[in-house]
């Protein structure tokens, strides 16, 4: 194939497509699961549980039954029989501890918001209005709020089994001679907050069955993995089960879920044998749809005075809440293999303990562990680079991997195949303005400004692709990690293409056309791509964990080479030439040396749908599927820049600008990858400045509402700069992953532009989110009472700085806040 | 029940509803427009915001029964003659969506916007969107679309 075909062939590929998606979409002809109407549709409303902990002492649904419009009235008494246990597909350890976890509750209810009983009525108003006429009476038990003290001996006990559900340890080098004798050695505890994923599309299920066969429309992201576990759990055979997830409004994580409802409007609509709908209101789903975060950080590095790292340690506390969902306990596991980051040490050590609480349980929430170590790794990083009164780029470049030493192995067991971190980061330091910005925190610092200029840097990387089945197996992750796709060749030319990998909102049918029209030779108009519903897909692991392109892309062009070299010898009788004379040259099999007789898949497509002439032994089809697993994890990673403006006087944080530069690989659609960054940036800013989840010291979750908790609008954020380097993954496609990189990469850049700014007074950490009053606060408690100026501060720091000595940190500085 | 005359996307619709029923449900589930969409329950997302005698509201903190002789204009209605209109338009080649839902709301929104202020700067854009929240684009896109469509002349 000469260059010049190459070239036109690959037309696509890094086009920045306008999404088919989006006529629909733009037009309100989207086809919610909440929009969903059956003949003779009931509707389900919860009521759920008040208290964070209490046994069920009575129930008494008969004043409800005589409500208006009401059908039924159950309470978990009425399935228990056959509600089974929600599942818990990763146990992590051997010895994990995972107790049952009933979709309604029956005897003990562990955190509020979890269903007691349910109402089926003629239409949502009568279901809500009866629920009021349920009377449950409680025997309160003490709640379990904070995992620091649940785990001493004498603490309440969320489960009788005790509140350590595991405790896993993962230890790579030597450890103890990385710290012996180690000249720097920091010790910081860092909180990752309790966070609500909050996706604009609340959850909503449809369930119907006819005849033993059942159908349930979910606003999930797994409908193929959905389908297993509700077969699993309600005893309904799998091939009598489709799961649809029709248009999903956002995911983030918290619809990679099987839940309580969507067990429970199946179990419904088999009881009463008519359709159901259940949809939630906010206020229910900020309550009830797993959260994310949730772990105390207690890190240790290990350095020679030269910033060189020796090793790190990290001991984790991670909040399961009250049970363990689908993926729960492995969240913070995939963390495991990131805390070192992009740099190079010789031991590592990694432990987290996994502990109970009456709260909602967390699950996967966008980054999925990933997040949680790239803030710790780059938090320390800032503090060793002070430490050392390095430049912040000095000390990483001394310790991370040179673009020379790819494919690399890490401390944590991974091979980085690919990757230049040295390219990323002066491409980013160019765009922000670095040394400028510099030049001006200086200026502001010795002029005492009241507002103070920070700079938070954070040189990420991350694990996506998720993932090889084999490491699946090996951390004892409950599914495989391939993915599936299908061509299906239409005798007028056109093209269908079935994807396992389940899609809300990335933009997939138009991105897999773009690959698909490259590959096949067929226009990028005439394709259209399928996805979301057991029938028509019979096969996926679905949207998670940056996967859908690194593992489902690699199956899209494996199915299409398939279909390529099935046309082939149809193609050879067509043109009345042996195969062994044919090429395939820009999308179409041709006779070599003359590329002007040829037939493109349009045309073989038709000539086997009539299948009049075909090579004998042919079946008549040029359709395929593909199954790939991939051989290893992709590795995005990028450096991103934040430039803060304090105010030290109101405490009040403003993102003055913000650089990021990804380095995915390769970029099918950079339209789509830019969406994708600025996404994400928004929600690790969200962590680094606004949003928490916050329960009262009774278990009552405060922020219940989006009044309460503060999903960021267009005011709250900045105007991003984003840009991208373009190192390929070491696959045919080239491609890592983009769906969560901004928000690995962001949290830690703001808040190092925060303590930056504020390191002058003596501050080294704020706990997340940083508001206003905590940033206040850390600065009054830094004057000590007294109203030292920026300046002052500054000078004083120097000279302590010179006498060696560190300052204190004044991380924890509001835990009364944080806890209220 | 009392008797509400309304009309959607230039239909009159005669019905009986319930006093609380609010305005979105009567949409969704009496006129079927099911274009817009429930995001909260506490009127902080915008995701059902409708033009309701030409000017933006939240359906979800409407009673149908204040809606009463109202004309009311819902995402369906702003293609006219199988043309998007300009904001419609400029969300898609902006690419100022990814999963859609607080789309219908972010561009009546929007629409109500330049109404008022035919060319907002970024940030009176951004200010006039404060009661809509989107979750997947960072905003970076939406306040482009709007700029564009502002730049194309639409002012309504």
């Amino acid at each position: 194939m000469t260059a010049q075909a190459e070239e036109t062939r690959k037309a696509e590929f890094g086009q920045a497509r306008l999404r088919k998606e989006d006529e629909r979409l733009i037009t309100g002809q989207t086809n919610w699961t909440d929009n969903i109407k059956l003949p003779g549709m009931l509707h389900v409303a919860f009521l759920r549980s008040p208290l964070a902990h209490a046994r069920i002492a009575s129930v008494d649904l008969s004043a409800a039954r005589e409500e208006p419009g009401v059908i039924a009235v159950y309470s978990g008494a009425d399935f228990a029989g056959e509600q089974g246990s929600l599942p818990c597909a990763w146990p992590v350890t051997p010895d994990i501890i995972i107790p049952d976890h009933p979709p309604m509750a029956t005897d003990e209810v562990r955190y509020v918001g979890e269903a007691v009983a349910c109402v089926v009525a003629r239409d949502r108003y009568a279901a809500a209005d009866a629920l009021n006429a349920i009377e449950i009476d409680y025997e309160p038990l003490p709640p379990v709020l904070d995992i620091r003290t649940a785990i001493e001996d004498g603490s309440p006990k969320v489960h009788e089994a005790g509140n350590l559900s595991y405790d896993f340890l993962l230890q790579q080098g030597d450890l103890d001679a990385a710290f012996t004798d180690a000249p720097i050695v920091l010790e910081r505890t860092y909180r990752q907050q309790r966070l609500i994923p909050a996706a604009m599309e609340p959850r909503a299920v449809v369930a119907s069955g006819v005849g033993g066969e059942f159908t349930l429309w979910s606003a999930t992201q797994i409908p193929h993995i959905l389908r297993l576990m509700l077969a699993m759990v309600t005893g309904i055979g799998e091939q009598n089960l489709r799961v649809i997830a029709p248009d999903v409004g956002g995911g983030f994580g918290s619809k990679l879920q099987v839940t309580a409802e969507e067990v429970l409007a199946l179990l419904i609509t088999r009881k009463l044998g008519r359709p159901v709908k259940w949809t939630e209101s906010r206020s229910e789903g900020n309550m009830t749809v797993h959260h994310g975060r949730d772990q105390w950080q207690y890190i240790k590095l290990a350095a020679d005075n030269d910033g060189r790292i020796r090793g790190l340690d990290v001991d984790l506390l991670a909040d399961m809440g009250a049970y363990l969902m689908l993926v729960t306990p492995g969240v913070p596991m995939l963390g495991a293999f990131m805390f070192p980051g992009i740099y190079k040490m010789d031991g590592y050590s990694f432990r987290c303990r996994g502990v109970f609480s009456t709260k909602m349980p967390t699950d996967a929430y966008r980054g999925a562990g990933r997040p949680e170590a790239t803030f710790a790794i780059e938090r320390i990083m800032d503090e060793l680079a002070d430490q050392l009164g390095l430049d912040p780029f000095e000390v990483r470049e001394r310790n991370w991997i040179k673009h020379e030493e790819f494919p690399y192995d890490t401390i944590a067991g991974l091979t980085y195949d690919s990757g230049n971190y040295e390219a990323a980061t002066a491409k980013a330091k160019e765009l922000f303005g670095y040394d400028e910005l510099r030049a001006e925190q200086e200026r502001r610092r010795a002029s005492g400004d009241p507002v103070q200029l920070g700079i938070g840097v954070s040189t990420f990387t991350e694990m996506c692709g998720l993932a090889p089945s084999r490491v699946l197996g090996s951390l004892a992750y409950g599914a495989g990690g391939w993915e599936s796709a299908s061509i299906r060749m239409l005798p007028t030319g056109k093209v269908e293409v079935v994807t396992g990998s389940s899609a809300h909102g990335q933009g997939h049918e138009t991105a897999w056309s773009q690959i698909v029209s490259d590959e096949l030779g067929v226009p990028f108009e005439d394709i259209r791509v399928l996805h979301g519903d057991t029938q028509v897909s019979p096969k996926g692991m679905d949207t998670y964990g940056s996967r859908s392109l690194a593992v489902g892309g690699m199956a899209l062009v494996s199915a299409c080479d398939k279909v390529i070299e099935k046309a082939k010898p149809i193609a050879a009788g067509m043109l009345e030439v042996s195969a062994d004379d044919l090429e395939w040259s820009s999308g179409r099999w041709a006779v070599k040396g003359d590329p002007d007789k040829g037939v493109n898949l349009g045309e073989v497509a038709l000539a086997t749908f009539a299948a009049h002439a075909l090579p004998d032994g042919v079946e008549p089809s040029i359709d395929a599927d593909a199954t790939y697993d991939p051989e290893n994890f992709s590795f995005p990673h990028g450096t991103h820049l934040c430039a803060t403006e304090v105010d030290t006087e109101t405490g009040f944080v403003k993102i003055r600008s913000y650089v990021a530069v990804d380095d995915i690989g390769k970029a099918v659609n950079p339209l789509i990858v830019e969406g994708q960054v600025h996404g994400g940036l928004a929600q690790g800013i969200a962590q680094a400045l606004y949003e928490e989840a916050i329960y009262d010291d009774d278990g009552n979750l405060v922020t219940s509402t989006l009044a309460d908790y503060l999903v960021p609008s267009a005011t709250d954020l900045p105007s991003y700069q984003t840009d991208r380097t373009e190192t390929p993954a070491e696959t045919r496609l080239g491609v890592k992953g983009v769906g969560e990189a901004g928000t690995i990469a962001s949290t830690p850049a703001v808040v190092n532009a925060i303590v930056d700014a504020l390191r002058p007074f003596g501050i080294n950490d704020i706990t997340m989110p940083c508001t206003p009053e905590r940033v206040w606060r850390a600065i009054q408690d830094s004057r000590g009472g007294e109203q030292a100026s920026a300046a002052e501060q500054h000078e004083a720091r120097q000279s302590d700085q010179t006498q060696g000595n560190s300052p204190q940190g004044v991380g924890d500085i509001d835990q009364s806040g944080a806890s209220a | 029940m009392p008797e509400v005359t309304v009309t959607v996307d230039g239909i009159k619709y005669v019905d009986n509803v319930e006093p609380r029923l609010l305005l979105v449900h009567y949409l969704r589930e009496v006129v079927g427009k099911t274009g817009t969409p429930v995001g909260c329950d506490t009127s902080n997302c915008g995701a059902c915001t409708v033009l309701l005698d030409g000017e933006s509201v939240k359906s979800c903190a409407v009673l149908t029964v204040q809606a009463d002789g109202a004309q009311i204009t819902t995402i369906e209605g702003m293609a006219e003659g199988g043309n998007l209109h300009p904001l419609q338009q400029a969300f898609h080649e902006q690419h100022a969506l990814q999963c859609g839902y607080c789309t219908p709301g972010m561009i009546m929104a929007s629409a109500d916007l330049l109404r008022e202020n035919p060319h907002p700067s970024d940030e009176e854009i951004r200010e006039g969107l404060e009661g809509n929240l989107c979750r997947c684009t960072g905003y970076e896109n939406i306040v482009r679309a709007v700029r564009r469509a502002a730049e194309a002349g639409v002012n309504q």
